[in-house]
């Protein structure tokens, strides 16, 4: 029984990093990237991670599962948000049809 | 067009997805579930998606975006090999790999937006 | 900095003992020598974070050493806290719950053939003034429906957010229709 559902954790983690790499591909500029790929496969990495624990129980590799899922929550979205800040500084353009970018804006009254 | 070239991408990645799941595949490992045999493959495919950014990318920082991600895909990697192979160091590797990775890309960023690494 | 070290220790040695499962002597010897030499060497890096010690390292006596133990061990400090933690904890389904939308929404304009997305970086406020707040606050930003942390400007209290279908540039407007639901919460964790 803890098998099944483990493995219905693991499949569902896989639809979702299948989606979010997916996304990888088709979105047309950097920040639209990361927004999309860094949720997906952050849920999908802990979703599997999840279901290693329910299959492994109180072990050494199901607790470090854990913690894994613990640390992969804490330190995906900074790396998104240090990409994404250094892909600004750097020069790289919003895509031609975005609304609007405060952010610029702000950059430039600042310096 | 568009949905031309939308269309065309569902054929091939439900081509290639059937052919994960109804296709016998070569086994790497003794593999005790045909699932997770499936599974890993489906993973191997997400990988190759991340693997099409980096080289294809038009900025380096897409091919660091990727380079993250595919750090992230890794852990699920040896997530999933802990369990047929029954070995608990797997995980470990995974540890290891994300946390690497993790620094690498705040090095990365910094580097991307023009900082010293003294700083 | 007495009270840092302490919670660094205990820190690693929670984590020494986590990652090895099993409770015997050579493994917690093991995690105590780790854990001395992890926070003799790293306390210095959160000194200006924490703002705990207002002497120098060296002007620590016994007693002050004392008391600083008896106030984190002592159950006055959980019960202090108490109310935070339960807070913490009603927080964590809330933020699973925002990222499972998320994260179906996100399969969904990847999927959709026409590509139905508006982005742009918005400008919005925040009240929380803490460095632990600041970085829950953007974290669950980029982890729920729609947004994601570019920059955090400190003095000012701004964040900046790529959204990906904008629906409102206005400042105020972006602030309650995106950090409202979370800052309620983590005002109530952090300060």
């Amino acid at each position: 029984m803890n098998e099944i559902i483990a493995y219905v954790f693991i499949g569902t983690g896989l639809v979702f990093d299948f989606f979010g790499c997916l996304g990888l591909v088709r979105f047309p500029d950097i920040y639209n990237r990361l927004h999309s790929s860094i949720k997906c496969v952050t849920l999908g990495t802990s979703s599997i991670l999840f279901g290693l624990f329910l299959y492994k129980g109180f072990s050494p590799a199901g607790v470090k599962a854990l913690l894994c899922i613990v640390f992969l929550v804490l330190t995906a979205p900074v790396s998104a948000h240090v990409l994404a800040r250094s892909a600004h500084k750097s020069g790289v353009k919003l895509w031609e049809k975005s609304v609007c970018d405060k952010y610029e804006e702000d950059e430039r009254v600042h310096s | 067009m568009r949905h031309l070239r939308w269309f065309l991408g569902l054929i091939g990645i439900l081509a290639t997805l059937s052919a994960i799941i109804f296709l016998p595949l070569p086994s790497l490992l003794e593999w005790q579930s045909v699932f997770l045999k499936r599974a890993f493959f489906t993973l191997m495919l997400s990988g190759l998606f991340c693997l099409w950014r980096i080289v294809m990318g038009p900025t380096p920082a897409d091919r660091a975006a990727a380079l993250d991600i595919f750090g992230i895909l890794i852990l699920g990697f040896s997530a999933i090999l802990g369990i047929p192979t029954g070995r608990d160091w797997y995980i470990d590797i995974g540890i290891a790999w994300a946390l690497q990775s993790f620094i690498s890309i705040l090095a990365l960023g910094k580097y991307l937006e023009g900082r010293r690494f003294d700083e | 900095m007495v009270k840092t070290r302490i919670t660094l220790f205990v820190l690693a040695f929670l984590l020494w003992i986590f990652l090895h499962w099993s409770v015997d002597a050579g493994h917690l010897a093991g995690g105590v020598l780790v854990g001395i030499f992890v926070s003799f060497m790293t306390a210095g890096l959160f000194k200006k974070d924490a703002g705990i010690s207002r002497k120098s390292p060296s002007a620590i006596t016994s007693s002050d050493f004392r008391s600083s133990m008896a106030d984190y061990f002592i159950l006055s400090h959980t019960v202090k806290n108490m109310k935070r933690y339960m807070w913490f904890f009603f927080y964590i389904p809330v933020f699973i719950w925002e990222c499972l939308k998320a994260n179906l929404e996100g399969a969904w304009r990847v999927a959709h053939p026409s590509l139905p997305i508006r982005p742009g970086i918005v400008k919005v406020k925040t009240t929380l003034k803490s460095d632990t707040g600041l970085t829950f606050l953007a974290n669950s930003l980029t982890l729920t429906p729609g947004t994601m942390t570019v920059d955090i400007d400190r003095e000012r209290g701004f964040l900046y957010v790529h959204w990906v279908d904008v629906k409102s540039e206005d400042i105020d407007k972006a602030t309650e229709l995106l950090v409202r639901r979370f800052e309620r919460i983590l005002k109530r964790i952090f300060e």
